[in-house]
């Protein structure tokens, strides 16, 4: 397997959607490639830090806000 | 051939169910249970397309607002989050269009860029690489990077990487093939990455964060 063959199945192992057979030739690539294991483990670890770290925080208030305006709708409609 | 037990399984209903049922009904509190649920989802959704926080605000604002009122129309086939999440990118989408007049924002446009299809940066990170930044620089450089892709990618990331929607509903959601998003994600991922490898390489000295420019956004 080349490295531009292991990149084009990089999301697939990342998402666990590969066949065992599929895995095992990738792992294999990732065992013998010190690039390639670079790039899939920077990857995972990218996806992690997005989505383990809140960026944008919720405004406060904006929750008190919408249910005031859900609470005014209802009594309109319901 | 699926078994009796995948069958119930597929049939089992979403917790969310219930509670459309009790909004429907015309219990509100019901719906402020949803709110609660899902509001960060769509602030952060809102705020990674329009990339303004009033914007974003009112795209949270608008989009709960219009789920309540559409809520008759809302079929079940798919999950009332994932519905919700549709809702949240056309407001957001129309919003960021009547910024900017005449500068439309497409989605599903062809992206051409070469960036990050062919990763450069080889460099192995730090063990715990944002153990290297307080939060507030950490959220800055993650914004930073983030803000600098592609909306086409931002988006795809967004909704499959950080939000959890599945190929199928990002595409459904973006109205995108599911090669499109497919291809979009694996070069948002690798521009990512490649981007942050500035920040969090092993056994180098940290770059500016600039901590002044850092807001503390609680």
């Amino acid at each position: 397997m080349t490295c531009k063959e292991f990149l084009a199945l990089l999301d697939d192992l990342i998402d666990d959607s590969v066949s065992p057979e599929m895995r095992a030739e990738l792992q294999t690539h990732l065992g013998k490639c010190g690039h390639c294991q670079v790039v899939f483990n920077t990857t995972r670890k990218t996806i992690e830090i997005y989505r383990s770290h809140e960026i944008y925080d919720l405004p406060a208030g904006l929750r008190d806000r919408l249910h005031a305006a859900i609470m005014a709708r209802c009594k309109k409609g319901c | 051939m699926a078994t009796i037990q995948s069958i119930a399984a597929e049939n089992e209903p979403h917790p969310d169910v219930a509670l459309v049922e009790r909004v429907r009904a015309g219990d509100v509190s019901a719906y402020d249970t949803l709110v609660r649920k899902y509001e960060r989802q769509i602030f952060r959704i809102a705020q990674h397309i329009t990339q303004n926080r009033e914007d974003a605000e009112d795209v949270m604002q608008d989009a709960f607002l219009k789920a309540y009122e559409k809520l008759e129309q809302f079929q079940g086939n798919s999950k009332f989050y994932t519905w919700l999440v549709r809702i949240a990118v056309n407001e957001s989408l129309m919003r960021l269009r009547k910024r900017r007049t005449g500068k439309m924002v497409l989605i599903d446009e062809e992206i051409e860029t070469e960036e990050g299809s062919v990763p450069r940066d080889l460099a192995d990170w730090a063990p715990d690489p944002e153990q290297n930044y307080n939060q507030a620089e950490l959220a800055e450089i993650l914004r930073k990077t983030i803000q600098g892709l592609p909306p086409g990618f931002r988006i795809v990331f967004v909704l499959r990487d950080v939000e959890g929607l599945s190929t199928e509903e990002t595409a459904e959601t973006l109205g995108l093939s599911i090669p499109a998003v497919k291809s979009r994600l694996l070069r948002a991922r690798l521009q990512l990455r490649e981007r942050l490898s500035r920040y969090f390489h092993r056994k180098k000295g940290r770059p500016a964060a600039s901590p002044k420019k850092t807001r503390t956004e609680k």
